[in-house]
Protein backbone atom coordinates (compact mmCIF):
# COMPACT_ATOMS: atom_id res chain seq x y z
CA UNK A 1 0.00 0.00 0.00
CA UNK A 2 1.16 3.55 -0.72
CA UNK A 3 2.24 5.09 2.56
CA UNK A 4 3.13 8.77 2.85
CA UNK A 5 4.91 10.05 5.92
CA UNK A 6 6.68 13.38 6.38
CA UNK A 7 10.02 12.31 7.82
CA UNK A 8 12.26 15.06 9.17
CA UNK A 9 10.35 17.56 7.06
CA UNK A 10 10.73 15.58 3.82
CA UNK A 11 7.75 13.85 2.15
CA UNK A 12 8.48 10.11 1.92
CA UNK A 13 6.09 7.99 -0.11
CA UNK A 14 6.77 4.29 -0.46
CA UNK A 15 4.79 1.24 -1.53
CA UNK A 16 5.05 -1.10 1.47
CA UNK A 17 3.13 -4.05 2.87
CA UNK A 18 0.48 -3.19 5.49
CA UNK A 19 2.43 -5.21 8.05
CA UNK A 20 5.50 -2.96 7.67
CA UNK A 21 6.50 -1.52 11.02
CA UNK A 22 7.32 2.18 11.26
CA UNK A 23 10.93 1.37 12.17
CA UNK A 24 11.31 -0.73 9.01
CA UNK A 25 9.80 2.06 6.93
CA UNK A 26 12.36 4.48 8.37
CA UNK A 27 15.39 2.18 8.14
CA UNK A 28 14.68 0.18 4.98
CA UNK A 29 12.45 2.39 2.83
CA UNK A 30 13.88 5.79 3.83
CA UNK A 31 17.44 4.59 4.53
CA UNK A 32 17.49 6.36 7.90
CA UNK A 33 19.38 3.88 10.07
CA UNK A 34 19.95 6.19 13.05
CA UNK A 35 16.84 4.66 14.62
CA UNK A 36 17.86 1.31 16.13
CA UNK A 37 16.00 -1.95 16.65
CA UNK A 38 16.99 -3.29 20.06
CA UNK A 39 14.66 -5.70 21.84
CA UNK A 40 11.98 -5.63 19.12
CA UNK A 41 9.36 -6.11 21.88
CA UNK A 42 8.66 -2.48 22.87
CA UNK A 43 10.69 -2.77 26.06
CA UNK A 44 14.03 -1.09 25.39
CA UNK A 45 13.12 2.17 23.64
CA UNK A 46 16.08 2.13 21.20
CA UNK A 47 13.58 2.63 18.34
CA UNK A 48 11.99 5.74 19.87
CA UNK A 49 11.03 8.45 17.35
CA UNK A 50 8.63 11.38 17.49
CA UNK A 51 5.24 11.12 15.79
CA UNK A 52 3.63 14.56 15.63
CA UNK A 53 6.11 15.60 18.32
CA UNK A 54 5.44 12.79 20.80
CA UNK A 55 7.74 9.88 21.60
CA UNK A 56 6.62 6.45 20.38
CA UNK A 57 8.33 3.09 19.96
CA UNK A 58 8.56 2.65 16.20
CA UNK A 59 8.91 -1.15 16.48
CA UNK A 60 5.37 -1.29 17.88
CA UNK A 61 3.61 0.95 15.38
CA UNK A 62 2.65 0.14 11.81
CA UNK A 63 3.88 2.51 9.12
CA UNK A 64 0.22 2.62 8.07
CA UNK A 65 -0.66 4.14 11.44
CA UNK A 66 1.76 7.00 10.73
CA UNK A 67 0.43 7.56 7.20
CA UNK A 68 -0.10 11.28 6.64
CA UNK A 69 1.64 12.22 9.86
CA UNK A 70 4.93 13.84 10.73
CA UNK A 71 7.84 11.79 12.08
CA UNK A 72 11.13 13.06 13.50
CA UNK A 73 14.13 10.75 13.84
CA UNK A 74 17.56 11.39 15.33
CA UNK A 75 18.73 12.49 11.84
CA UNK A 76 16.18 15.31 11.92
CA UNK A 77 17.24 17.01 15.15
CA UNK A 78 20.35 18.96 14.16
CA UNK A 79 19.62 22.13 12.19
CA UNK A 80 22.08 23.98 9.93
CA UNK A 81 25.01 21.90 11.15
CA UNK A 82 24.27 22.73 14.79
CA UNK A 83 23.53 19.89 17.18
CA UNK A 84 20.16 19.98 18.94
CA UNK A 85 20.56 21.11 22.59
CA UNK A 86 19.79 17.57 23.81
CA UNK A 87 22.41 16.07 21.46
CA UNK A 88 24.97 18.65 22.61
CA UNK A 89 24.20 17.95 26.27
CA UNK A 90 24.68 14.19 25.73
CA UNK A 91 28.09 14.95 24.21
CA UNK A 92 29.15 17.40 26.92
CA UNK A 93 27.96 15.23 29.81
CA UNK A 94 29.18 11.92 28.39
CA UNK A 95 25.60 10.64 28.21
CA UNK A 96 26.61 7.69 26.07
CA UNK A 97 28.96 4.75 26.23
CA UNK A 98 28.42 2.14 23.49
CA UNK A 99 25.85 4.45 21.88
CA UNK A 100 23.23 1.88 20.89
CA UNK A 101 20.47 3.29 23.10
CA UNK A 102 21.46 6.90 22.43
CA UNK A 103 19.21 7.78 19.49
CA UNK A 104 16.18 6.49 21.39
CA UNK A 105 17.28 8.15 24.63
CA UNK A 106 17.71 11.50 22.90
CA UNK A 107 14.32 11.30 21.17
CA UNK A 108 12.59 10.28 24.42
CA UNK A 109 14.33 13.18 26.17
CA UNK A 110 13.23 15.69 23.54
CA UNK A 111 9.62 14.60 24.01
CA UNK A 112 9.99 14.64 27.81
CA UNK A 113 11.35 18.20 27.86
CA UNK A 114 8.53 19.29 25.54
CA UNK A 115 6.00 17.97 28.08
CA UNK A 116 7.88 19.00 31.24
CA UNK A 117 10.03 22.04 30.33
CA UNK A 118 11.77 22.29 33.71
CA UNK A 119 11.99 18.70 34.93
CA UNK A 120 13.31 17.51 38.27
CA UNK A 121 15.73 14.59 38.42
CA UNK A 122 12.74 12.41 39.44
CA UNK A 123 10.79 13.61 36.38
CA UNK A 124 13.69 12.65 34.11
CA UNK A 125 14.15 9.21 35.65
CA UNK A 126 10.39 8.54 35.44
CA UNK A 127 10.17 9.99 31.95
CA UNK A 128 12.95 7.75 30.62
CA UNK A 129 11.62 4.54 32.20
CA UNK A 130 10.80 3.23 28.73
CA UNK A 131 14.45 3.38 27.62
CA UNK A 132 17.08 0.90 28.70
CA UNK A 133 20.86 1.44 28.63
CA UNK A 134 22.71 -1.88 28.74
CA UNK A 135 25.93 -0.01 29.67
CA UNK A 136 23.94 1.26 32.69
CA UNK A 137 25.12 4.79 31.97
CA UNK A 138 22.00 6.31 33.47
CA UNK A 139 23.70 8.83 35.75
CA UNK A 140 25.22 10.86 32.94
CA UNK A 141 22.15 10.43 30.74
CA UNK A 142 19.97 11.96 33.45
CA UNK A 143 22.52 14.73 33.95
CA UNK A 144 22.58 15.46 30.22
CA UNK A 145 18.80 15.71 30.05
CA UNK A 146 18.67 18.03 33.07
CA UNK A 147 21.38 20.21 31.52
CA UNK A 148 19.62 20.31 28.15
CA UNK A 149 16.43 21.43 29.87
CA UNK A 150 18.36 24.14 31.73
CA UNK A 151 16.98 22.61 34.89
CA UNK A 152 17.88 24.04 38.28
CA UNK A 153 18.73 20.52 39.44
CA UNK A 154 21.42 20.00 36.81
CA UNK A 155 24.06 21.99 38.67
CA UNK A 156 23.32 20.11 41.90
CA UNK A 157 23.44 16.75 40.14
CA UNK A 158 26.78 17.69 38.58
CA UNK A 159 28.42 18.75 41.85
CA UNK A 160 27.22 15.59 43.64
CA UNK A 161 29.29 13.43 41.35
CA UNK B 1 9.85 -9.80 14.13
CA UNK B 2 7.17 -9.08 11.57
CA UNK B 3 3.44 -9.74 11.86
CA UNK B 4 1.82 -12.28 9.54
CA UNK B 5 0.36 -10.65 6.44
CA UNK B 6 -3.08 -9.09 6.80
CA UNK B 7 -5.49 -6.89 4.90
CA UNK B 8 -5.50 -3.36 6.33
CA UNK B 9 -8.75 -1.39 6.54
CA UNK B 10 -8.72 2.16 7.88
CA UNK B 11 -12.01 3.13 9.52
CA UNK B 12 -12.80 6.84 9.38
CA UNK B 13 -15.80 6.53 11.70
CA UNK B 14 -17.45 4.12 14.13
CA UNK B 15 -19.95 3.24 11.36
CA UNK B 16 -17.05 2.39 9.04
CA UNK B 17 -15.58 0.10 11.67
CA UNK B 18 -18.90 -1.65 12.32
CA UNK B 19 -19.41 -2.18 8.57
CA UNK B 20 -15.95 -3.75 8.29
CA UNK B 21 -16.65 -6.01 11.27
CA UNK B 22 -19.97 -7.10 9.72
CA UNK B 23 -18.23 -7.86 6.43
CA UNK B 24 -15.27 -9.80 7.80
CA UNK B 25 -16.72 -11.32 10.99
CA UNK B 26 -14.35 -13.41 13.07
CA UNK B 27 -11.47 -12.85 10.62
CA UNK B 28 -11.28 -9.17 11.60
CA UNK B 29 -9.63 -7.56 14.59
CA UNK B 30 -9.88 -3.95 15.69
CA UNK B 31 -6.64 -1.97 16.08
CA UNK B 32 -6.66 1.07 18.37
CA UNK B 33 -3.26 2.22 19.68
CA UNK B 34 -1.82 -1.24 19.10
CA UNK B 35 0.23 -1.38 22.30
CA UNK B 36 -1.05 -4.87 23.15
CA UNK B 37 -2.15 -6.18 19.75
CA UNK B 38 0.95 -5.36 17.69
CA UNK B 39 3.34 -7.20 20.06
CA UNK B 40 1.01 -10.22 19.94
CA UNK B 41 0.94 -10.05 16.14
CA UNK B 42 4.73 -9.76 15.95
CA UNK B 43 5.01 -12.90 18.08
CA UNK B 44 2.37 -14.49 15.76
CA UNK B 45 0.20 -15.22 18.77
CA UNK B 46 -2.47 -13.20 16.96
CA UNK B 47 -2.83 -13.56 13.17
CA UNK B 48 -5.95 -11.65 12.11
CA UNK B 49 -6.70 -11.82 8.37
CA UNK B 50 -8.12 -8.30 8.44
CA UNK B 51 -6.98 -5.45 10.66
CA UNK B 52 -9.53 -2.66 11.08
CA UNK B 53 -7.67 0.45 12.25
CA UNK B 54 -9.96 2.65 14.36
CA UNK B 55 -7.06 4.78 15.60
CA UNK B 56 -8.20 7.84 13.63
CA UNK B 57 -11.83 7.87 14.70
CA UNK B 58 -11.30 11.23 16.41
CA UNK B 59 -14.82 11.65 17.76
CA UNK B 60 -14.22 8.69 20.10
CA UNK B 61 -11.48 10.59 21.95
CA UNK B 62 -12.85 12.76 24.78
CA UNK B 63 -13.22 13.12 28.55
CA UNK B 64 -16.59 14.76 29.21
CA UNK B 65 -18.68 15.82 32.20
CA UNK B 66 -21.96 13.97 31.62
CA UNK B 67 -23.87 15.14 34.68
CA UNK B 68 -23.93 12.23 37.09
CA UNK B 69 -20.85 10.56 35.57
CA UNK B 70 -17.74 11.21 33.51
CA UNK B 71 -17.94 9.90 29.93
CA UNK B 72 -14.69 8.86 28.25
CA UNK B 73 -14.37 8.03 24.57
CA UNK B 74 -12.95 4.57 23.94
CA UNK B 75 -10.07 5.96 21.89
CA UNK B 76 -8.89 8.37 24.58
CA UNK B 77 -5.16 7.81 25.10
CA UNK B 78 -3.60 7.11 28.49
CA UNK B 79 -1.65 10.36 28.07
CA UNK B 80 -4.93 12.29 27.82
CA UNK B 81 -6.28 10.55 30.93
CA UNK B 82 -3.20 11.27 33.02
CA UNK B 83 -3.32 14.99 32.10
CA UNK B 84 -7.11 15.45 32.38
CA UNK B 85 -8.20 18.22 34.78
CA UNK B 86 -11.74 16.82 34.81
CA UNK B 87 -10.49 13.42 35.99
CA UNK B 88 -8.25 15.05 38.58
CA UNK B 89 -11.31 16.74 40.10
CA UNK B 90 -13.93 14.04 39.55
CA UNK B 91 -12.25 10.64 39.29
CA UNK B 92 -8.67 10.91 40.48
CA UNK B 93 -8.07 7.19 40.67
CA UNK B 94 -8.43 6.73 36.91
CA UNK B 95 -5.97 9.54 36.22
CA UNK B 96 -3.48 8.10 38.71
CA UNK B 97 -3.74 4.56 37.34
CA UNK B 98 -3.40 5.78 33.73
CA UNK B 99 -0.14 7.49 34.72
CA UNK B 100 1.26 4.10 35.80
CA UNK B 101 0.55 2.25 32.54
CA UNK B 102 3.70 1.20 30.66
CA UNK B 103 5.98 4.15 29.90
CA UNK B 104 5.66 7.55 28.18
CA UNK B 105 5.92 6.05 24.70
CA UNK B 106 3.20 3.51 25.46
CA UNK B 107 0.94 6.13 27.03
CA UNK B 108 1.29 8.32 23.92
CA UNK B 109 -0.31 5.54 21.84
CA UNK B 110 -2.37 3.22 24.07
CA UNK B 111 -6.08 3.87 24.59
CA UNK B 112 -8.52 3.21 27.42
CA UNK B 113 -10.93 1.34 25.16
CA UNK B 114 -8.11 -0.75 23.72
CA UNK B 115 -6.99 -1.78 27.19
CA UNK B 116 -10.56 -2.69 28.20
CA UNK B 117 -11.39 -4.59 25.00
CA UNK B 118 -8.11 -6.52 25.15
CA UNK B 119 -9.18 -7.91 28.52
CA UNK B 120 -5.75 -8.72 29.92
CA UNK B 121 -5.94 -9.47 33.67
CA UNK B 122 -2.44 -7.97 34.06
CA UNK B 123 -3.58 -4.57 32.74
CA UNK B 124 -3.92 -1.71 35.19
CA UNK B 125 -6.98 0.17 33.92
CA UNK B 126 -9.53 -2.69 33.76
CA UNK B 127 -9.06 -3.31 37.50
CA UNK B 128 -9.55 0.40 38.23
CA UNK B 129 -12.76 0.39 36.18
CA UNK B 130 -13.94 -2.70 38.04
CA UNK B 131 -13.34 -0.96 41.39
CA UNK B 132 -15.23 2.08 40.08
CA UNK B 133 -18.23 -0.01 38.95
CA UNK B 134 -17.81 1.57 35.50
CA UNK B 135 -20.24 1.00 32.65
CA UNK B 136 -19.25 0.32 29.04
CA UNK B 137 -21.21 1.53 26.04
CA UNK B 138 -21.05 -0.91 23.13
CA UNK B 139 -22.28 -0.55 19.53
CA UNK B 140 -23.01 -3.45 17.20
CA UNK B 141 -25.28 -4.77 14.50
CA UNK B 142 -28.14 -5.02 17.00
CA UNK B 143 -27.76 -1.41 18.10
CA UNK B 144 -26.32 0.01 21.29
CA UNK B 145 -26.14 -1.60 24.73
CA UNK B 146 -24.46 -0.98 28.05
CA UNK B 147 -22.47 -3.58 29.96
CA UNK B 148 -21.46 -3.27 33.61
CA UNK B 149 -17.73 -3.70 34.23
CA UNK B 150 -18.57 -6.55 36.62
CA UNK B 151 -20.17 -8.47 33.70
CA UNK B 152 -17.65 -7.50 31.03
CA UNK B 153 -14.49 -9.50 31.76
CA UNK B 154 -15.25 -13.17 31.07
CA UNK B 155 -11.88 -14.93 30.88
CA UNK B 156 -8.24 -14.53 29.82
CA UNK B 157 -8.40 -11.99 26.92
CA UNK B 158 -12.15 -12.72 26.71
CA UNK B 159 -14.81 -10.05 27.15
CA UNK B 160 -18.56 -9.64 26.66
CA UNK B 161 -17.89 -7.98 23.28
CA UNK B 162 -19.36 -9.85 20.29
CA UNK B 163 -17.21 -10.11 17.13
CA UNK B 164 -19.35 -7.43 15.40
CA UNK B 165 -19.30 -4.99 18.32
CA UNK B 166 -17.27 -1.87 19.05
CA UNK B 167 -16.67 -0.43 22.51
CA UNK B 168 -17.40 3.29 22.16
CA UNK B 169 -17.53 4.84 25.65
CA UNK B 170 -16.51 4.20 29.24
CA UNK B 171 -18.62 5.76 32.00
CA UNK B 172 -17.18 6.26 35.47
CA UNK B 173 -18.85 7.70 38.56
CA UNK B 174 -17.83 11.07 39.92
CA UNK B 175 -15.97 10.14 43.06
CA UNK B 176 -14.95 13.73 43.79
CA UNK B 177 -12.13 14.13 46.27
CA UNK B 178 -12.50 10.74 47.99
CA UNK B 179 -9.45 8.69 48.82
CA UNK B 180 -7.96 6.18 46.43
CA UNK B 181 -4.75 4.27 45.85
CA UNK B 182 -3.10 2.06 43.27
CA UNK B 183 -0.32 -0.21 44.48
CA UNK B 184 1.52 -1.83 41.57
CA UNK B 185 4.30 -4.33 42.18
CA UNK B 186 6.75 -4.87 39.34
CA UNK B 187 10.45 -5.47 38.72
CA UNK B 188 10.91 -2.53 36.36
CA UNK B 189 8.66 0.53 36.09
CA UNK B 190 7.52 -0.28 32.54
CA UNK B 191 6.67 -3.94 33.28
CA UNK B 192 3.25 -5.46 33.73
CA UNK B 193 2.13 -5.63 37.34
CA UNK B 194 3.14 -8.90 39.00
CA UNK B 195 0.19 -8.06 41.25
CA UNK B 196 -1.66 -4.77 41.67
CA UNK B 197 -4.34 -3.54 44.07
CA UNK B 198 -6.72 -0.61 43.49
CA UNK B 199 -8.74 0.84 46.36
CA UNK B 200 -11.41 3.51 45.88
CA UNK B 201 -13.63 5.06 48.53
CA UNK B 202 -16.95 6.06 46.97
CA UNK B 203 -19.48 5.61 49.73
CA UNK B 204 -18.19 2.16 50.63
CA UNK B 205 -14.65 1.07 49.86
CA UNK B 206 -14.09 -1.06 46.77
CA UNK B 207 -10.97 -3.06 46.00
CA UNK B 208 -9.93 -4.69 42.72
CA UNK B 209 -6.88 -6.78 41.94
CA UNK B 210 -4.58 -6.96 38.91
CA UNK B 211 -3.10 -10.29 37.74
CA UNK B 212 -4.78 -12.44 40.40
CA UNK B 213 -6.78 -14.63 38.00
CA UNK B 214 -7.88 -14.98 34.38
CA UNK B 215 -9.70 -11.63 34.63
CA UNK B 216 -9.34 -8.53 36.81
CA UNK B 217 -11.19 -9.35 40.03
CA UNK B 218 -12.94 -7.54 42.85
CA UNK B 219 -11.68 -8.44 46.33
CA UNK B 220 -15.21 -9.00 47.65
CA UNK B 221 -14.11 -10.64 50.90
CA UNK B 222 -12.06 -7.55 51.74
CA UNK B 223 -14.97 -5.23 50.94
CA UNK B 224 -17.34 -7.31 53.07
CA UNK B 225 -14.93 -7.39 56.00
CA UNK B 226 -14.60 -3.60 55.88
CA UNK B 227 -18.38 -3.20 55.75
CA UNK B 228 -18.65 -5.48 58.78
CA UNK B 229 -16.28 -3.19 60.66
CA UNK B 230 -12.93 -4.99 60.34
CA UNK B 231 -9.72 -2.98 60.60
CA UNK B 232 -7.75 -2.30 57.42
CA UNK B 233 -5.07 -4.79 58.45
CA UNK B 234 -7.62 -7.53 59.21
CA UNK B 235 -9.68 -6.89 56.06
CA UNK B 236 -6.57 -7.02 53.85
CA UNK B 237 -5.87 -10.56 55.08
CA UNK B 238 -8.88 -11.68 52.96
CA UNK B 239 -7.43 -10.26 49.72
CA UNK B 240 -6.49 -13.58 48.10
CA UNK B 241 -9.74 -15.36 48.98
CA UNK B 242 -11.52 -16.73 45.95
CA UNK B 243 -8.69 -15.79 43.57
CA UNK B 244 -6.86 -18.16 41.21
CA UNK B 245 -3.60 -16.36 40.47
CA UNK B 246 -1.22 -17.68 37.80
CA UNK B 247 2.27 -19.00 38.49
CA UNK B 248 5.03 -17.84 36.14
CA UNK B 249 8.70 -16.82 36.07
CA UNK B 250 7.95 -13.74 38.15
CA UNK B 251 5.97 -15.27 40.99
CA UNK B 252 4.45 -18.46 42.39
CA UNK B 253 0.79 -18.70 43.36
CA UNK B 254 1.71 -18.37 47.05
CA UNK B 255 3.84 -15.29 46.43
CA UNK B 256 1.05 -13.62 44.45
CA UNK B 257 -1.40 -14.36 47.28
CA UNK B 258 1.04 -12.77 49.72
CA UNK B 259 1.48 -9.73 47.46
CA UNK B 260 -2.30 -9.33 47.14
CA UNK B 261 -2.62 -9.12 50.95
CA UNK B 262 0.29 -6.71 51.39
CA UNK B 263 -0.63 -4.45 48.45
CA UNK B 264 -4.29 -4.39 49.49
CA UNK B 265 -3.32 -3.27 52.99
CA UNK B 266 -1.10 -0.51 51.57
CA UNK B 267 -3.83 0.57 49.15
CA UNK B 268 -6.44 0.70 51.91
CA UNK B 269 -4.10 2.66 54.17
CA UNK B 270 -3.32 5.20 51.46
CA UNK B 271 -6.98 5.51 50.40
CA UNK B 272 -7.97 6.15 54.01
CA UNK B 273 -5.22 8.71 54.64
Amino acid sequence: MQTSITVNGVAQQHDVEPRTLLVQFLRDACGLTGTKIGCDTSSCGACTVLVDGESVKSCTMLAAQADGRSVTTIEGLAADGELHPVQRAFQEHHGLQCGFCTAGMVMAAVSLIEEIPNPTERDVRDGLEGNLCRCTGYHNIVEAVLAAAGSAESAAAGSAR
Amino acid sequence: MIPAAFEYVRAESADDALAALREHGDDAKLLAGGMSLIPLMKLRLATPAVLVDVGRVGDLSYVRDAGDHVAIGALTRHRDLETSDLLRDQCGVLRAVAAQVGDNQVRHRGTLGGSVAHGDPASDLPAALLALDATFLVRGGAGERTVAATDFFRGFLETALEPDELLTEIRVPKTGATGFSYQKFQRRKQDWAIVGAVAVRNGSTRVALVNMGSTPVRARAVEEALTAGASVADAAQHAAEGTEPPADLNASVEYREHLARVLTRRALEEAAG
